[in-house]
C-alpha cells in the first residue's frame, strides 16, 4: 500500500504543473519574507494566499489529474483490487504530493524565517486546505463523467468557499445585526473549510482585534481549547466527508 | 469459466447490451467481433466488473462478479488505449501492477513478452517518453505478466508493428493451446484469422450469433474471417 | 551634527520639585534623632512621634510593628533601617500625615484594612506641603499612597503591590485627590484597581512609573491640567489608561502595553484638548488610542505596532493633528463612527499602504486612506469580527479605499510616508 502511495505520488511531484506550483509559493514565500521585514505581516499576507491559492490550485490541479489518469485507473480497476482501495490510495498519492509541494513552497521559507508557533499554524492550515480541497476535487470528479463539467463544479467549489461564502455571511451578519450572533456565526463559519483554517490561524496571529470587540463568546471559543479542538474536527471532517461520499459514488457508477 | 445469464445493461435510455448469455471455456480464443457501438467494450467492462450491468449476471471460474474484486486475479487485461502515469518509468508500473495484484501474483510470473519485445531496453524510461506502439506492448506484457488463465485482450494490435503483432498472434495461439480462455476484439478481422476459435459476434447490444470459427467457415464456405463475415452480413440483409 | 539642539522645555514641574528636596532633606538628616526597635525604650512609633519635636527623625530599626492609626501631626522625618514593617493587621489606615515639610522613607507597609467608607490607606498625606514618600514597599493594601489637598509632595520609589480581585471592592494604588506641582517618579504599583489615580491635580508630574495588572486603569487621570506624564509603562491593565476631562496635558515617552480584552486600549482620551502626545509606544493593545471628544491635540512621532485597531477616533474629535507616526503591522490602523474627518492626517508611516514612490522623495505618490471599511463594519456588527482577514472582505477594503462610499472621503493622509518615520530626526 505504502509503495503504491509512494509510487503514484512520486509520478506527480515530477509532473511540470506541480513543479511549477511549488516553485510559484516559494517565490511568493521568499518574496515576501525579504519584502517585509517583519515576520508577523510576511506571514499575514502568506495567509491570504495560502487559504486562496493553495485550495485552487489543488482542487483544479486533482481534478485535471483525475481525470487524465481515467484511462490508466480502469487498468488498475481491472486488476484483483477493491474500488474504494484504488480512490483511496489515488487520493493519497494527489494529497500527499501536493502537501509536499506545499510545505516545499511554504512550510521551508516559513522554518527558515524562524516564525515560530505562528508559522506553524499557518503551514498547518495550509496542509489542511491542501487535503480538504483534493478531497472536494475527488467528489466532483467522480460525480461528473464529463472533464469540462468536473473542472467548471471544481471552479464553483473554489469560488463559493473563498469569496461567495463570506459575502454572505456578511449578508446576514448586517441584517440580523440586532440580535446576538456570535454563536450562530461559529457554527456558520464551521461550514466552510476556508474559513475555518482561517480563523485557526488568525486567532494565534493577531487576535487584538477578534478579543476585542466581539465579546465573550468568540473569545471563549477561539482562545479555549475545546474551541481549537472542534475547529480541527470540523476541517478534519471537511477532508473527510466528501472523500467519504467520494468512494460511494466510486464503488457505484460505471468507468 | 465465464458464463454469462441474461446480461442487460443501458445507460439512460441508451441500451448497450440486452439479453447475453454466454458460457465461455478453457481452451476458447473468442474473436468479439461487431459494429462500433454495438457492445463490444460494454460487455468486457462487464465481465471485468468496471460496469455494473442493469440485469443478469456475470460468474467467473464460478464466482459472480457483482459485489466481487477477488475473481479478477484469474483475468489478465489489456485496455484498448493504454494511457499510464507520465513521470513513471517502465519498470515502476510493472512493479505498481505486481504489488497491487499482491504476493501471490509474483510467484508465478510470465516474463516472456518483456524479452520478445525488448521491453528490457525502455525499462528505465519514463512512460511519456515511449512511442504509442511501445506503450501498447507494456499494456500486452501487462496482460500476460502473471499468467492469468482468462486474459481480456481490446483491440490489441492496434498500433503494433508488423513484428510486434506477429510475436503478440504467436503468444495469444500458444496461451490458447496451453488451454486458456482469450477473448479479443479487434477491427482487424485478419488478425484475428490466425488465432481465434470461436467467434461471438454482437450487433447493437444484442448477440448475433456465437459459433466457432471452423463451423462459420465450413457454413459460409469462405476461409477468410472477414469474408464470412461480410458473407453472414449479406445473408442477414434482405 | 546638532550637539546643540535644544531639548523641548517640558520639565517645570521636576524643578520645582527638585527645589523642594533640597530644602528639606538636609532638616532630616541633621535634626534630633530618636531610634525606635522592638527592644528598644521607645519600642512603638505612635509613642515616638509623641515624644518627637517638631523637625525630628524617628529612626526605625529592622522588626514588625504592630500599629495601626499613627497620626503625624508635626513635621517630622520616619525613615525606615533595615526591613522595618509596620503590619496595620487589615484594620484602618496605618499612617496619617498632617504636617507640612514631612517624609516617610525606606519602610515596609502590610496589611491595610478595607473600608468602602474611609477608603483606608498605608500612607495618607493630607494637606500637607512638601512632603516626601519614598522608597516605601506596600503590600496588601487596599489604598497604597493618598494624597488630598497637598502641594509640591513627592511620591518616589516606592513598591506597592496589592491583591485586588474585583473592581468593586479596591483600592487604588497611588491616589491623589486635589492637588498641585506633586512629583510622581519611579514606582512600581500593581494588584489595585487603578495604579495611579489623579483627580483634580494640576502642574504635576508622573515619571518612570510602572503600572501593571490593575483591575481598572493603569493611569486614572482626570479634571487635571497642565500635568506632563513622561516615560511610564502601563502594560496588562483591564482597561489600559484613561485620561479624561483635562486640558494641556503632556504625554511622551511612555508605553502602552499588552492592554488586551473586550474593552481596553492603551488609551482612553475623553474630553481633553489642547495637549500633547508624542514618542509613546502602543504595542499589542486591543486599541491603541480611544479618542472620543478630543481636541487640538498634537499627535506625533508615535509608535503603533501590532494593535487590534491603531486609532478609535471618534466623530466628536475635532483638530487633532497625527504627524510623524508609525503604524506598524496593526490589524486596523484607523476606525471612526463618522463619515466626515476634522482631524489632519500627514506625514505618517502606514503599514498598509501599498503605494510606489516614484519620485523618490520618500512620500508616497498616491495619497491613503487608513480608515478601514471592515472596522467601521465591526463597529457597528461585532460579530463581523469573525471575517477578519477574509479574501472577501479584503477585497472589499480595497475597492473601498479607492472609491469611498462609507468610508469618510476627506480622512487622508496625503504625504503617507514610504519608511517608518525616525523619532530623533524627522
Amino acid at each position: 500500500m505504502k509503495k503504491i502511495i509512494s509510487f503514484v505520488a512520486g509520478d506527480i511531484l515530477r509532473n511540470r504543473t506541480v513543479l511549477a506550483y511549488t516553485a510559484v509559493l516559494l517565490l511568493f514565500s521568499l518574496g515576501l519574507f525579504s519584502l517585509e521585514p517583519r515576520p508577523e505581516k510576511a506571514l499575514l499576507s502568506l495567509m491570504n494566499i495560502v487559504l486562496v491559492f493553495v485550495p485552487l490550485a489543488s482542487i483544479v490541479f486533482s481534478t485535471i489529474h483525475y481525470y487524465n489518469s481515467a484511462e490508466f485507473m480502469e487498468l488498475v480497476l481491472a486488476q484483483p483490487v477493491a474500488r474504494s482501495r484504488v480512490l483511496l490510495v489515488e487520493f493519497a498519492g494527489i494529497a500527499l504530493a501536493l502537501v509536499l509541494a506545499f510545505l516545499v513552497g511554504v512550510g521551508l521559507p516559513v522554518l527558515w524565517h524562524g516564525a515560530g508557533t505562528k508559522g506553524i499554524l499557518l503551514v498547518l492550515g495550509g496542509v489542511m486546505a491542501t487535503v480538504v480541497f483534493v478531497a472536494l476535487a475527488f467528489l466532483g470528479a467522480v460525480t461528473f463523467r464529463d472533464k469540462a463539467q468536473g473542472i467548471g463544479f471544481a471552479l464553483i467549489l473554489w469560488f463559493f468557499f473563498a469569496l461567495v461564502f463570506d459575502a454572505l455571511l456578511l449578508l446576514v451578519l448586517y441584517n440580523f445585526s440586532e440580535y446576538p450572533l456570535e454563536r450562530a456565526v461559529l457554527v456558520l463559519t464551521m461550514l466552510n473549510p476556508i474559513d475555518i483554517a482561517r480563523m485557526m490561524i488568525i486567532t494565534r496571529m493577531d487576535a487584538a482585534a477578534l478579543m476585542g470587540h466581539s465579546g465573550a463568546v468568540f473569545r471563549e471559543f477561539l482562545a479555549g481549547a475545546w474551541g481549537w479542538v472542534v475547529a480541527w474536527l470540523a476541517l478534519l471532517a471537511w477532508g473527510a466527508a466528501p472523500l467519504a461520499v467520494a468512494v460511494r459514488i466510486f464503488n457505484r457508477k460505471d468507468l | 469459466m465465464i458464463r454469462i445469464e441474461s446480461l442487460a445493461k443501458s445507460f439512460g435510455r441508451n441500451t448497450a447490451l440486452s439479453e447475453i448469455t454466454l458460457q465461455l471455456s478453457a481452451g476458447q480464443c473468442i474473436a468479439l467481433i461487431g459494429p462500433n457501438g454495438s457492445g463490444k467494450t460494454t460487455l468486457l467492462k462487464c465481465i471485468l466488473g468496471l460496469v455494473k450491468p442493469s440485469a443478469g449476471e456475470v460468474w467467473v471460474n464460478g464466482i459472480p462478479a457483482a459485489g466481487n474484486w477477488g475473481y479478477r486475479e484469474h483475468i489478465g487485461y489489456m485496455p484498448q488505449v493504454g494511457r499510464y502515469p507520465d513521470q513513471m518509468k517502465v519498470r515502476q508500473v510493472l512493479e505498481l501492477i505486481r504489488q497491487i495484484r499482491g504476493r501471490e501474483a509474483a510467484r508465478h510470473t510470465d516474463a516472456g513478452l518483456i524479452g520478445a519485445f525488448g521491453l528490457e531496453e525502455v525499462m528505465s524510461q519514463r512512460m511519456h517518453t515511449l512511442s504509442g506502439g511501445t506503450r501498447q506492448k507494456v499494456s500486452a506484457t501487462l496482460a500476460f505478466l502473471f499468467d492469468p488463465p482468462i486474459l481480456i485482450l481490446d483491440e490489441p494490435t492496434a498500433g503494433l508493428d508488423p513484428v510486434a503483432n506477429e510475436l503478440l498472434k504467436e503468444k495469444i495461439r500458444r496461451q490458447c493451446e496451453r488451454g486458456k480462455l482469450i477473448i479479443i476484439t479487434s477491427h482487424i478481422l485478419s488478425d484475428l484469422d490466425d488465432v481465434a476459435t470461436d467467434v461471438l459476434f454482437l450487433q447493437e447490444g444484442r448477440m448475433q450469433f456465437f459459433k466457432s470459427l471452423a463451423s462459420l467457415k465450413e457454413e459460409t464456405r469462405e476461409d477468410r474471417l472477414s469474408r464470412v463475415i461480410a458473407r453472414i452480413m449479406q445473408r442477414e440483409k434482405p | 551634527m546638532k550637539d546643540n539642539a535644544i531639548p523641548p522645555p517640558r520639565r517645570p514641574g521636576k524643578i520645582l520639585a527638585v527645589a523642594w528636596l533640597i530644602l528639606f532633606l538636609p532638616a532630616c538628616v541633621l535634626a534630633t534623632r530618636h531610634t525606635v526597635c522592638t527592644a528598644c525604650p521607645l519600642s512603638g512609633i505612635q509613642k515616638a512621634v509623641e515624644t518627637a519635636a517638631a523637625g525630628d527623625t524617628i529612626i526605625i530599626r529592622e522588626g514588625v510593628y504592630k500599629e495601626r492609626g499613627i497620626t503625624v501631626k508635626k513635621r517630622l522625618c520616619l525613615i525606615g533601617e533595615g526591613e522595618a514593617v509596620i503590619d496595620g493587621q487589615g484594620q484602618g489606615e496605618i499612617l496619617s500625615v498632617f504636617a507640612p515639610g514631612s517624609e516617610v522613607r525606606g519602610l515596609a507597609f502590610r496589611n491595610v484594612g478595607v473600608s468602602y467608607t474611609e477608603d483606608p490607606a498605608a500612607i495618607r498625606l493630607v494637606r500637607c506641603e512638601g512632603c516626601l514618600v519614598a522608597d516605601n514597599v506596600l503590600e496588601n493594601t487596599f489604598f497604597g499612597i493618598y494624597l488630598q489637598q497637598s502641594e509640591g509632595c513627592t511620591v518616589r520609589g516606592n513598591r506597592i503591590v496589592g491583591r485586588a480581585k474585583e473592581e468593586a471592592s479596591s483600592g487604588n494604588a497611588i491616589h491623589i485627590w486635589k492637588g498641585e506641582r506633586i512629583l510622581v517618579e519611579g514606582n512600581y504599583v500593581s494588584g489595585h484597581r487603578d495604579g495611579i489615580y489623579f483627580e483634580f491635580v494640576d502642574d504635576s508630574e508622573i515619571r518612570g512609573n510602572t503600572s501593571e495588572g490593575n483591575l481598572r486603569y493603569g493611569l486614572h487621570f482626570m479634571f487635571s491640567n497642565r500635568d506632563v506624564y513622561e516615560d511610564n509603562t502601563f502594560r496588562d491593565n483591564g482597561a489600559g489608561v484613561a485620561v479624561m476631562f483635562s486640558r494641556q496635558i503632556r504625554m511622551l515617552g511612555n508605553t502602552f502595553d499588552h492592554n488586551w480584552g473586550g474593552a481596553s486600549y492603551g488609551i482612553l482620551l475623553k474630553e481633553i484638548s489642547d495637549g500633547e502626545m508624542a514618542y509613546n509606544t502602543f504595542r499589542e493593545n486591543t486599541r491603541g488610542i480611544y479618542a472620543e471628544g478630543a481636541n487640538r491635540l498634537h499627535i506625533h512621532h508615535n509608535e503603533f505596532v501590532e494593535n487590534g485597531w491603531a486609532l478609535d477616533v471618534k466623530g466628536n474629535c475635532l483638530d487633532n493633528r497625527f504627524e510623524y507616526n508609525n503604524f506598524i503591522a496593526n490589524t486596523f490602523e484607523l476606525t471612526t463612527n463618522s463619515r466626515h474627518n476634522l482631524n489632519t492626517y500627514s506625514n505618517n508611516y502606514w503599514g498598509n499602504y501599498r503605494g510606489a514612490d516614484l519620485d523618490r522623495d520618500g512620500i508616497g505618490d498616491v495619497p491613503y486612506r487608513p480608515a478601514s471599511l471592515h472596522a467601521l463594519i465591526i463597529g457597528k456588527v461585532p460579530a463581523a469580527s469573525i471575517l477578519l482577514h477574509s479574501f472577501f472582505m479584503e477585497a472589499l477594503d480595497y475597492a473601498e479605499r479607492i472609491f469611498p462610499s462609507l468610508i469618510p472621503e476627506q480622512l487622508v493622509d496625503e504625504k503617507p510616508l514610504m519608511k517608518p518615520a525616525r523619532h530623533d530626526t524627522d
